[in-house]
């Protein structure tokens, strides 16, 4: 079966403000219908790379193909996608039935349609009606999220480009509208192209993810891959806490680690693979009593614990390095500052990356 | 215990400003509204008050004076939003780097007395001087000098006005979001309606600021039309200015006073209530 054509592609797109390469070299093909997420930190050159994606921005490079026409100089106002902005800018001065309704005034559609349509956008985004005549300068942070959706939705588009809007919101908030935002995804049928610095919310919401790191797309793939076989440090370190140990190949298909002077047993070795990192996620480690119940073992002292909420977090200290071990609440570890301690996993749970 | 104090810690804080206000501001406001209530050519506030001033004026032509102050100052502030708009814009988002300069170069001007400046432009426009006489040497033009005509003093008085206009607007044009304006754009609209739809509503409040600013103070401009207009025109406050000097009449100059006062007043607050600015900031 052969793949179906890719609604968005982007071949070798680059941007450079003076010497600086903001966007570098970027390919990618986004299919129809699927939820894809920019992941990288600030300055990773997310943003300028969906500014040039929706029009706003000319790449210094490369060609942005939309089903196979070339859209390079094609302004903003005359793309089939939208964006959502990361402050929303929202019209201030308008009701939320007058946003929502911005781009039909603009074609010049009826009062009376531009007013249906509105209300069944708002139905989809589980607006009140009664919201239809509020100044949106008086709806709560949810709302006004609700609204800048419902407006980009309301113009006829293909793609929908939303640029990290969940990221002034309190996290409760926030896991509740990423959910719905899958959900709006899956009875809207469009392709979604979200932005954001939160590998966590990707992992939520998206089909595929895309990580960036100084304008460069690192690694691209499912949630599944990106978190169980990154392509480097970079991505490995991106999920949040991971134990990075560095190594070198050594005699015997072990692994010598120069912090921890000892020998470690790898997962299997990628071809010319000679040093590099091995992580662990701390949910991998283990408290273990004897060091030959796991393939790896390493003693050191218990050195700092944090409750995070469902889980448990011990730092333990190995010479100078600190591993960061996580146990679910029920399967709390029975230790006090300062015991002297045993970690290990087996070699399968861990990774080997390059730099 | 305590006695509660007579007034809050905040009005005690501003009480000397409050006095000096009153003092500085506000008695010497109350002194022209009682004068225009005295009788005709005389110097004390003790006489018994009387409509007489009042009556005058509304015999008198004086309303004509009313009308070309108004007249002038309406057509002044239209000129300067047209004027002034794209150059706001452009200072705003286009000049980049070459805005701060430009903004000293529409500033420094002010540094210079108003008297010099507008005589700056007679020697500009007289015949035979910098404009028509550098046309007539180097190309032969013999044109009619504009100098002493009402566009003479339309001219001066935009010219005098403009920085009172321009800096109300770039704040403006400043305060409209490049991300709301993207929003606009993005949503199909074209250049003239993200104008029409965002920028120029968003930037409401700043022509409405410029627009009052200007406003006010061209109602009471005198020096254009006397040094550039030669007195073809009397504005009002040059009534004024007659009936205090040459006419030793303070009522009357004080009624006329309060009659201004009153129109423009009038206008001011029309206009407020008309362009509420709140609104336009969506904070209502």
């Amino acid at each position: 079966m052969a793949a179906p054509a890719p609604i968005l592609s982007l071949k070798a797109v680059a941007k450079s403000f003076g010497t600086f390469k903001a966007v570098d070299d970027i390919n990618l093909d986004i299919a129809e219908g699927e939820f894809f997420t920019i992941v990288g930190p600030s300055g990773s050159g997310k943003t300028t790379l969906l500014r040039m994606i929706a029009g706003m921005e000319q790449p210094s490079g490369g060609d942005i193909l939309l089903r196979g026409e070339r859209i390079n100089d094609v302004p903003a106002n005359k793309r089939p996608t939208c964006m959502v902005f990361q402050s929303l800018a929202l019209f201030p001065h308008r009701t939320v039935g007058e946003n929502i309704e911005f781009s039909l005034k603009i074609k010049g559609i009826s009062k009376e349609a531009r007013k249906v349509r509105a209300l069944e956008l708002m139905d989809l985004l589980r607006l009140p009606q009664s919201c239809y005549a509020k100044s949106v300068m008086k709806c709560s942070g949810g709302e006004r999220q609700r609204v800048a959706l419902a407006r980009a939705l309301a113009y006829d588009l293909q793609i929908l480009f939303i640029d990290e809007p969940l990221s002034a919101i309190d996290s409760k908030l926030r896991k509740t509208l990423e959910k719905e935002l899958k959900d709006i995804h899956r009875e809207t049928k469009k392709t979604f192209v979200y932005i954001t610095h939160s590998l966590e919310e990707a992992m939520v919401m998206s089909d595929r993810i895309g990580v960036m790191q100084a304008g460069k797309l690192v690694q691209v793939g499912t949630p599944e891959v990106i978190y169980s076989a990154p392509n480097n440090r970079f991505v490995s370190e991106f999920i949040g806490d991971v134990n990075v140990i560095g190594v070198d190949v050594a005699a015997g298909g072990l692994l010598h680690a120069t912090s921890l002077d000892t020998s470690l047993k790898p997962p299997a070795v990628p071809q010319g693979f000679s040093s590099g990192h091995l992580v662990i996620r701390p949910e991998f480690l283990r408290f273990v009593t004897e060091p030959s119940e796991v393939d790896n073992a390493v003693t050191g002292r218990l050195y700092n614990e944090y409750a995070l909420g469902s889980r448990i977090q011990y730092q333990v200290r190995v010479g100078e390095a600190v591993f960061v071990v996580e146990k679910l609440r029920q399967q709390a570890f029975n230790g006090v500052r300062g015991d002297k301690v045993t970690i290990g996993w087996d070699a399968a749970d861990s990774i080997l990356v390059t730099d | 215990m305590r006695r509660p104090a007579f007034l809050s810690q905040g009005s005690r804080a501003a009480l000397p400003i409050t006095l000096f206000l009153l003092a500085g501001f506000v008695a010497p406001l109350i002194a022209v509204i009682w004068f225009s209530f005295m009788p005709p050519r005389t110097f004390s506030l003790a006489a018994a008050p009387s409509l007489e001033n009042y009556a005058t004026i509304f015999d008198s032509t004086s309303y004509i004076s009313f009308l070309w102050s108004l007249a002038l100052a309406a057509a002044t502030v239209v000129l300067l939003v047209l004027v002034c708009y794209p150059v706001a814009y452009g200072l705003v988002r286009k000049f980049g780097k070459w805005a701060m300069l430009l903004t000293l170069l529409f500033t420094i001007p002010l540094f210079v007395s108003e008297n010099i400046r507008l005589y700056g432009w007679v020697l500009f426009l007289i015949k035979n001087g910098v404009l028509l006489g550098s046309l007539k040497t180097y190309f032969g033009l013999e044109l009619e000098s504009i100098l002493f005509t009402r566009t003479a003093i339309l001219l001066g008085m935009v010219y005098v006005y403009l920085p009172f206009m321009l800096f109300p607007l770039t704040l403006g044009i400043s305060m409209v979001p490049n991300e709301t304006r993207d929003a606009a754009f993005d949503l199909g609209a074209s250049r003239w309606q993200v104008f029409r739809e965002v920028e120029l509503p968003l930037s409401m409040p700043g022509i409405v600021i410029g627009f009052l600013l200007t406003f006010v103070l061209a109602v009471g401009a005198i020096t254009e039309a006397k040094v550039l207009g030669g007195q073809r025109i009397i504005p009002v406050a040059h009534d004024i200015e007659i009936a205090f000097t040459y006419a030793q009449n303070w009522p009357l100059g004080a009624a006329l006073s309060v009659l201004l006062m009153l129109v423009v007043g009038a206008l001011v607050l029309a206009a407020l209530w008309r362009f509420d600015l709140d609104r336009f900031l969506g904070r209502k």
